[in-house]
């Protein structure tokens, strides 16, 4: 049951698009796969039922192309486009083209991805909503000798970050006064180059903070939370490893979090699938807001395995017309969940992205294993896009147990013929401190400079 | 036929500017010194600067701004 929708397009690609190909067929519903020249031979093209191909391999030829793409929905009928994450999916023109052209786009409307794109905006809306942000400007800096003054009351180190950024992007540090005056109309000229919009504001920097971040799904009137996942563990603010539940929550402080992300929510009438994120401080015990993300995240896998649920589908069911399907009392979690993300990059060579052809292929299966993928014997994996092949997840009763199991799952999988982080995880399972929980959004990165050694040494067995 | 051919050591998207605002590094009739750099690659996200493996006088770019290129696929051709 999805309401109104028969037939749905896919405006996106690689492990994504499989995904949303099977929450479809699932629900009933038809499904249309756009994509580039170079992505004439995925997986997604070989599982919908119909595929279109939209432009050449660059993206902003193809699945950046919003005329290809409505296009193709006007040629094949499709009612409905789901954008993925990453390319169109937090575009709010391209959410109000999608509507303007007569068809349902799977996800809030444009206006409401407008507001959490400014991150600065979102920043009021959650100060509104009693949601703690973190220590920073009222909004978007005017003024370079105001914000140095505001910087200054903050306290150094501080972030200056554009406010069209976000996923990471923009974001540049100032460890003093000196620095942030020569450091923000750099980083405003740069916003203004890369997103279109010169806008900066400027946040305290959070020395060890996790980072954890709560799963919303709301119907435009009601919202429910899924709980949190984890993702502390990131390589040049991308994750790499996530969970949920985080290990490091007291209960009071889950609660907390949880009906913060919800508030805010509901604030903005929140419709659909939706991630607010928060720096957790371990040692205070304190969160902040740092931006809510719009879209469904690549590490929701974590989510629907402690909750039972899937929530593409559910993201479907509501741009169908659909109520929430879920009452609160109804979501409870189970166990523990971990996901790594397999990339097409050589973590003993500084990360080097490494497109190539899959040779041999096993995939890891049996109790509490689930691998999202795109990957086939012989499939050419293309160079112009991002390097995710994969997600590796893992479901067990416990954190031990599922730490287990993710060594076991490991060791079942096999990738020849390209370099794949593989090696990087199992080296990671071999850390203390990584098994204690003992860790923050800057742990990763000095402990690759220490173990090196320890990851070439994993990457011998093949994958 | 140019006397020295510049390949590209990996796949991906050839670009002849620094950043899409910016000036090209080479223009055709530029002397090139080994080790200038030519243009990027873009692949995966990441980017790798192409540079010069000999000297000489920029004859040609065979390949497009902002165009798909393979692994050894020539990006400039040296007189």
């Amino acid at each position: 049951m999805a309401g109104t929708i028969k037939k749905l397009l896919i405006a996106n690609r690689g492990e994504i698009a499989v995904r949303i190909i099977r929450a479809a067929r699932d629900l009933g519903i038809a499904t249309v796969q756009v994509h580039s020249e170079a992505d004439a031979e995925s997986r997604a093209v070989q599982m919908a039922d119909e595929a279109v191909d939209i432009g050449p391999p660059q993206a902003a030829k193809s699945y950046l192309n919003v005329e290809a793409i409505l296009n193709a929905a006007k040629k094949t009928g499709a009612d409905a486009i789901h954008p993925g994450y990453g390319f169109l999916a937090e575009n709010a023109d391209f959410a109000d083209a999608v509507v303007a052209a007569g068809l349902i786009f799977v996800g809030p409307s444009g206006d409401t991805i407008r507001l959490m794109g400014d991150k600065a905006a979102a920043r009021k809306e959650a100060k509104k909503a009693q949601v703690p942000t973190v220590p920073g400007s009222d909004g978007v800096i005017n003024g370079m000798e105001v914000a140095a003054s505001q910087a200054e009351a903050i306290g150094f180190p501080v972030m200056i970050k554009a406010a069209a950024g976000g996923g990471g992007r923009g974001i540049r540090v100032a460890q003093d006064a000196a620095e942030f005056s020569a450091l923000a109309p750099q980083a405003s000229s740069e916003a203004k180059a890369a997103f279109g919009d010169g806008g900066v504001y400027v946040e305290k920097v959070i020395e060890r903070a996790r980072h954890i971040e709560v799963q919303v799904l709301g119907d435009g009137e009601d919202v429910v939370h899924f709980y949190e996942r984890e993702c502390s563990l990131q390589r040049r603010r991308q994750k790499v490893w996530e969970e949920a539940p985080s290990a490091a929550l007291p209960e009071a402080v889950r609660d907390s979090l949880c009906t913060a992300a919800v508030a805010l929510a509901k604030a903005v009438r929140y419709k659909g699938a939706g991630t607010v994120e928060f720096l957790y401080d371990d040692e205070s015990g304190q969160f902040y807001f740092i931006e809510m993300n719009t879209r469904i995240q690549v590490e929701h896998p974590v989510t629907e395995m402690i909750c039972g649920v899937d929530l593409v589908a559910e993201m479907i069911a509501i741009a169908g017309g659909e109520k929430l399907r879920l009452r609160q009392e109804e979501i409870r979690r189970h166990g523990h969940a971990i996901e790594v993300r397999l990339n097409a990059e050589d973590p003993a060579n500084n990360f080097m992205p490494f497109p190539g052809i899959v040779g041999a292929l096993a995939v890891p299966s049996g109790p509490g294993v689930r691998f999202d993928h795109m990957l086939y014997p012989g499939y050419a994996v293309p160079p112009f896009y991002d390097s995710l092949l994969g997600k590796l997840i893992v479901w067990a009763e416990d954190r031990e147990s599922a730490l287990r199991r993710l060594e076991r799952a490991l060791s079942e999988l096999q990738v020849s013929g390209l370099p794949t982080t593989a090696p990087l995880f199992r080296a990671l399972l071999e850390s203390e401190e990584l098994r204690a929980s003992s860790v923050h959004t800057r742990w990763l990165e000095p402990w690759l400079e220490n173990n090196i050694d320890l990851i070439r040494q994993k990457g011998g067995a093949g994958a | 036929m140019a006397n020295h051919e510049v390949k590209s050591p990996i796949p991906g998207t050839f670009y002849r500017k620094p950043a899409p605002d910016q000036p090209p590094y080479k223009e055709v009739g530029d002397q090139v010194v080994k080790g200038d750099t030519l243009g990027l690659v873009e692949v995966m996200k990441t980017f790798h600067e192409v540079r010069a493996d000999a000297d000489g006088t920029l004859a040609a770019f065979p390949i497009e701004d902002a165009e798909p290129v393979m692994a050894g696929q020539t990006i400039a051709e040296l007189d």
